[in-house]
């Protein structure tokens, strides 16, 4: 799915990357894709925790050379 | 989505790196959508004084407490590895490096997350400090506000 919009929080240390994802998808209708690129080791299991307790659904991850990129897609 | 969650923190040490972790954890989960208070009490208190010195008149032990407690989050030492203040120094640059949020813009970001920050204002008068020497957009309170917000809260904390 293409995301409507995408977050860089590379090179940002924890708690930043949560906080952007959060700001982002505050302005995103349910249903609509955030796409976010960070390279703190602890997004994942972060963003994991996160989706599930907002109601929101983790799409999809990948790990690229140190850069971990999430696909997140706003609950009701 | 279900009624919001409530998170509670006492901060109680004066330290850089204490206050750092209740901020870091604060901000979390206002991000998580918990309705956050943290109540600042004895040496927490100094994480929400102003850098600037106010002029105040005081008795003499009162004035005495205020030079020798650090004037704002920025001059709070360390609770580990202090070194005379060098500590603090060497810290806040590897924080740069990592690109980890300072003390102070983590009170700040909590505050544009409408986290609340309460000061005690017993511990407030013991320590001789004044309202006009904390931040504006605090609250005060006592020990049953605190127990007001904790009795429903889902996650509680001291530091």
């Amino acid at each position: 799915m293409e995301p409507k919009t995408t977050i860089d929080a590379k090179g940002l240390a924890c708690p930043q990357p949560i906080l952007k994802t959060k700001k982002a998808i505050k302005e995103l209708d349910s249903g609509e894709v955030l796409e976010l690129h960070a390279t703190d080791k602890g997004a994942q299991s972060d963003l994991t925790a996160w989706t599930k307790a907002g109601g929101h659904e983790l799409l999809d991850h990948t790990e690229d050379n140190g850069v971990y990129k999430f696909w997140i897609q706003k609950g009701e | 989505m279900a009624e919001a969650k409530k998170t509670t923190i006492v901060l109680f040490s004066g330290d850089y790196d204490k206050a750092m972790a209740a901020y870091i954890i604060a901000n979390g989960a206002a991000a998580y959508d918990h309705e956050v208070t943290i109540f600042h009490t004895f040496w927490g208190l100094n994480a929400l004084r102003k850098p600037e010195k106010q002029s105040i008149a005081k008795g003499k032990l009162e004035a005495m407490f205020e030079k020798m407690m650090p004037r704002g989050a920025d001059r709070m030492g360390l609770s580990n590895m202090n070194f005379l203040g060098i500590g603090p120094k060497l810290i806040k640059k590897v924080m740069k490096k990592h690109n980890a949020m300072p003390l102070p813009e983590l009170i700040d970001m909590a505050r544009e997350q409408d986290v609340r920050l309460i000061g005690c204002t017993m511990t407030m008068d013991l320590l001789g400090l004044d309202e006009k020497e904390l931040r504006d957009d605090i609250e005060y309170a006592g020990v049953a506000a605190y127990l007001g917000e904790a009795s429903d809260g889902n996650v509680n904390l001291f530091i």
